[in-house]
């Protein structure tokens, strides 16, 4: 970097600038503050650590904190049980209808976890289907699905694809001569699996298991709905910042920042690791699926088989329920398009409140996120590299607090965005563009700068090169990074819940609410439009992009 | 059309690193003219700073009497071939030449006519539809000349062109960039780490080293006078041997290591009693009838059809390396056998010992 006869001021300082001004707004300020509020007493006598003698003093808050890291770790540990070995699986063997089930499995990977939360209460709830059915045809008892168990059992189900899709990822790019050389060398079987392969994915499963760490602990909706008793932390949090008992958005910030504090400590211990195992390989020889033959072949396929099963069963039953006849709460006799019709009368501002946020967001976050993406790849200076950190933060950052601080920073003030369309969309743009940014990055890397400067050459200046040779060069990128960003974005609540009003209700919300209020069969009719708009757009995505997987 | 390029006292330094310290060179009109060097001496970074990538912070850089240094570089008006081609992989081979053209407010037959000429110029005429991943790497590197002249720039600027390619189409790539850029007559300054190719393809070459440049010379000369050793030693091989000046004069008595005598002319006036480099390539050895020259003892042979290579033991610690053309010799000596060989006095370089620089009469760095 060179100043020399002051700093020319171009398009992309001013795109620096754009992203300062953005993230600082929106990220740094409401970060800042809580920071600050999480010093300060509800007297305002400056700073103090009461709140977090408070949270530290009290069994109740202690016993949140232990919850939440409790059940996000064995959550953690049983999706890493079951992803890898099913990405094993359906790599080294051949599975039929394994596209479909891939398909599936991103589904419910995508879909929000608050409605996997729902359709197992319905299904094994106090009065579930299939509790009762167990009930009245042999007389057993199921076991409680509330608390613990059934927080643990929909993150399991939601978000071993995570790293199923991870595991599969780094398999996939694992040459297959390293097994040839390791069996050349007498390494078999399991000896082979443990000896070279594992140690070589671990890497990627570690990165997987953070997200799911992160997203499992920041996750209000399934705690909220099945935990019943068993608080975690973002329940806390809402808890003190909305109820009317509580309504301290100091001790919540606290809370937040202990829970940031947790979740940056994770990431960054993950990323230390990472940095130093770090294996490369040349992929001269992708791996090809083997054909499986007799008990191990038919065994392969029920395992795989039936953990698509379970990951999809939430969605298909939800599908399944929303055409049945409902009597005010009740469920009624019967199948029929009433849900949808009192959905349509009822929340349709909902379903047209969605698309409308949706869009604005997801333009956005394709522009802000081709253009930073470029900053933080190739115009490397102390900027760009402060950019590649707010991009990241997010990550970190539950969306409760998110929503929490975003509003506590702009509820007053000289900018008041509280209760305004552009809070959510801000919102939206700040937690999901990083993976626009990521993977349009990520190709951007693979490309020679030297296009660029050939651009140059040819008497192009910085705006035209970029719009007519390196952007169109980022396209695959910037769309498979736009599908996961759309997708997330319709699908938002945590956040949302903070943020809207009544009339900027979206879907998730809607669900959530209906949910709450025993409107069952509306909120199932909800999940539906909204499934079907995400199955809708990820085939849509495979088609355009002629691709059979979306990149993580 | 073609320019001089003028690059006056230029520096440049990465912190504390310095990657050009104060180099001038002239770059005339119409000529082919080399970098040459080892990986790391700057000739990247000079070629980047004529382009614009690379900012010039000391000196000046100037096409023709116009200093560049702060104009930026889409507005410098040169072609550059990259050493990965840099092809536009969205852009058909026709797309990829056209597009420096239709930034240059031309009528659209005209642009066409262009692209058809200069396609047809470095025959790529039948992939004029194809996208850069259907094309070999020869293919890719005429779209990338084609693309650079195309627009009829002041100065073409290459970086390894052929660095990418295999041996084979490297020389047939070699002779075409040598034609289309005599055809044209462009400024070209090109840059490469290939001794050959430099020797092979320019009008002159400067061989550089850590920043400086050592020698600006045309081809013959750069390999048979080289200034200093590490000119000698970057170009071709050659065998380092010490010796005495004898005596001085006119003609000059060297005795070697070996305690031959070697007389020769045309060197700068030297001291009697001075010791002095003596640098012999392996071709510039002769055999010699028993008895006469230097006497050594064959410690390797090696057959390579053209040639024979031996390893000599001639008693000066090192091995030395002798070449011998098969069809001038009467017949091959084994390992182990005693050979007596002299040096061609008319071929081989003499360098100072403490400054390394050549004691030959009349040979210049031309570091300007």
């Amino acid at each position: 970097m060179s100043f020399k006869k002051g700093i020319r001021f171009d398009f992309w300082s001013f795109v620096t600038v754009l992203s300062m001004v953005f993230f600082g707004m929106f990220l740094v300020v409401p970060v800042g503050r809580m920071v600050i509020f999480a010093f300060q007493g509800k007297e305002d006598v400056g700073f103090t650590l009461e709140n977090f003698v408070k949270f530290f003093s009290r069994a109740y808050y202690r016993k949140a904190l232990f919850n939440s890291l409790k059940v996000v770790l064995l959550a953690t540990i049983l999706v890493i049980a079951i992803g890898v070995p099913l990405a094993y699986v359906t790599t080294a063997f051949k599975i039929r209808g394994k596209r479909v089930i891939d398909i599936l499995i991103i589904i419910s990977m995508l879909s929000p976890p608050f409605i996997g939360a729902y359709s197992w209460i319905l299904m094994l709830g106090r009065n579930g289907v299939i509790t009762n059915f167990v009930k009245d045809v042999f007389g057993w008892k199921m076991p409680d699905i509330y608390g613990f168990t059934g927080i643990l059992l929909v993150f399991t189900l939601k978000l071993f694809p995570y790293i199923y899709m991870y595991t599969k990822g780094a398999l996939k790019k694992m040459d297959a001569s390293l097994g040839e050389a390791a069996e050349s060398l007498g390494y078999h079987g399991i000896r082979k699996v443990l000896g070279i392969s594992l140690p070589l994915i671990a890497p990627t499963v570690l990165a997987g298991a953070t997200i799911v760490f992160l997203r499992a602990f920041a996750d209000y909706g399934t705690p909220r709905l099945i935990g019943e008793g068993y608080s975690t932390m973002p329940v806390i949090i809402y808890q003190e910042w909305v109820s009317e008992t509580g309504n301290n958005a100091y001790f919540a910030s606290a809370v937040a920042l202990i829970m940031m504090l947790v979740a940056a400590v994770v990431f960054l211990l993950q990323q230390r690791i990472s940095g130093r195992k770090n294996y490369s390989m040349s992929l001269l020889n992708p791996p090809k699926p083997k054909q499986l033959k007799g008990v191990s072949n038919f065994l392969a396929h029920g395992l795989v088989y039936l953990v698509a099963l379970l990951a999809t069963l939430p969605q298909i039953y939800i599908v399944c329920i929303s055409f049945r006849n409902t009597k005010g709460v009740m469920w009624a006799e019967g199948y029929g398009f009433g849900n949808y019709l009192t959905v349509f009368s009822k929340s349709g501002a909902s379903i047209t409140n969605t698309f409308k946020f949706s869009l604005i967001a997801i333009v956005i976050v394709v522009v802000m996120g081709t253009l930073f993406a470029y900053l933080t790849v190739r115009r490397k200076n102390i900027f760009s590299k402060v950019l590649d950190v707010f991009i990241m933060f997010p990550y970190v950052i539950p969306g409760t607090i998110f929503g929490l601080i975003l509003l506590m920073s702009y509820n007053s003030g000289p900018i008041v965005l509280g209760g305004t369309v552009a809070i959510l969309i801000i919102a939206y743009v700040v937690r999901r563009m990083p993976y626009t940014v990521r993977s349009s990055a990520a190709i951007l890397r693979q490309i020679s700068p030297s296009i660029d400067e050939a651009s140059a050459s040819l008497g192009y200046g910085a705006v035209s090169t970029f719009f007519y040779v390196t952007m169109p060069v980022m396209i695959p990128g910037i769309v498979s990074g736009a599908i996961l960003s759309w997708i997330t974005i319709i699908n938002e609540l945590s956040s949302t819940l903070m943020l809207y009003t009544s009339k900027t209700t979206t879907m998730s919300v809607a669900i959530f609410q209906e949910i709450n209020r025993g409107g069952y069969g509306t909120a199932a009719a909800l999940s539906t439009i909204l499934t079907v708009t995400m199955v809708a757009s990820l085939l849509l995505f495979f088609k355009l992009t002629k691709s059979e997987d979306i990149d993580l | 059309m073609a320019v001089e390029i003028h690059i006056k006292n230029t520096m440049k330094k990465y912190e504390d690193n310095i990657v050009i310290k104060d180099l001038s060179v002239t770059i005339n009109e119409g000529e082919l003219f080399t970098l040459l060097g080892p990986s790391g001496c700057g000739k990247t970074t000079l070629l980047r700073m004529i382009a614009g990538f690379n900012s010039v912070e000391h000196g000046t850089i100037a096409f023709d009497r116009t200093v560049i240094n702060d104009i930026p570089v889409h507005k410098r008006n040169f072609g550059m071939v990259f050493q990965n081609y840099a092809i536009f992989p969205n852009m058909t081979v026709y797309r990829n030449i056209e597009y420096g053209l239709k930034n240059k407010h031309l009528a659209k037959t005209e642009i066409a006519k262009r692209v058809e000429e200069i396609m047809e110029t470095v025959q790529i005429t039948p992939f004029r539809d194809r996208y850069p991943d259907k094309l070999s790497g020869g293919q890719q590197q005429r779209v990338a000349l084609a693309r650079a002249i195309a627009v009829r720039p002041q100065v073409l600027l290459m970086d390894e062109p052929l660095s990418n390619l295999d041996a084979k189409l490297r020389l047939e790539m070699r002779e075409a960039i040598r034609e289309i850029q005599k055809k044209i007559g462009i400024t070209t300054v090109y840059v490469t780490h290939d001794q050959e190719e430099a020797l092979a393809i320019s009008d002159r070459i400067a061989i550089m080293n850590k920043g400086d440049i050592q020698q600006i010379e045309i081809p013959e000369n750069i390999y048979s006078r080289p200034y200093n050793t590490f000119v000698a030693d970057f170009i071709g091989h050659s065998n380092r041997l010490e010796a005495v000046v004898e005596a001085a004069g006119e003609m000059v008595k060297l005795k070697m290591e070996t305690g031959a005598v070697v007389e020769m002319k045309g060197l700068k006036p030297l001291k009697q009693g001075c010791r002095v480099l003596v640098y012999v390539r392996p071709e510039e050895f002769v055999l010699c009838p028993e008895g006469k020259g230097m006497k050594g003892k064959v410690l390797v042979k090696q057959f390579l059809g053209k040639y024979i290579n031996y390893l000599m033991d001639l008693g000066t610690g090192a091995p030395v390396e002798i070449s011998m053309d098969t069809n001038s010799v009467e017949r091959i000596c084994k390992p182990g056998e005693s050979v007596w060989v002299s040096v061609n006095t008319d071929r081989i370089n003499i360098f100072d010992i403490d400054t390394e620089v050549t004691l030959m009469r009349g040979v210049e760095n031309h570091v300007l």
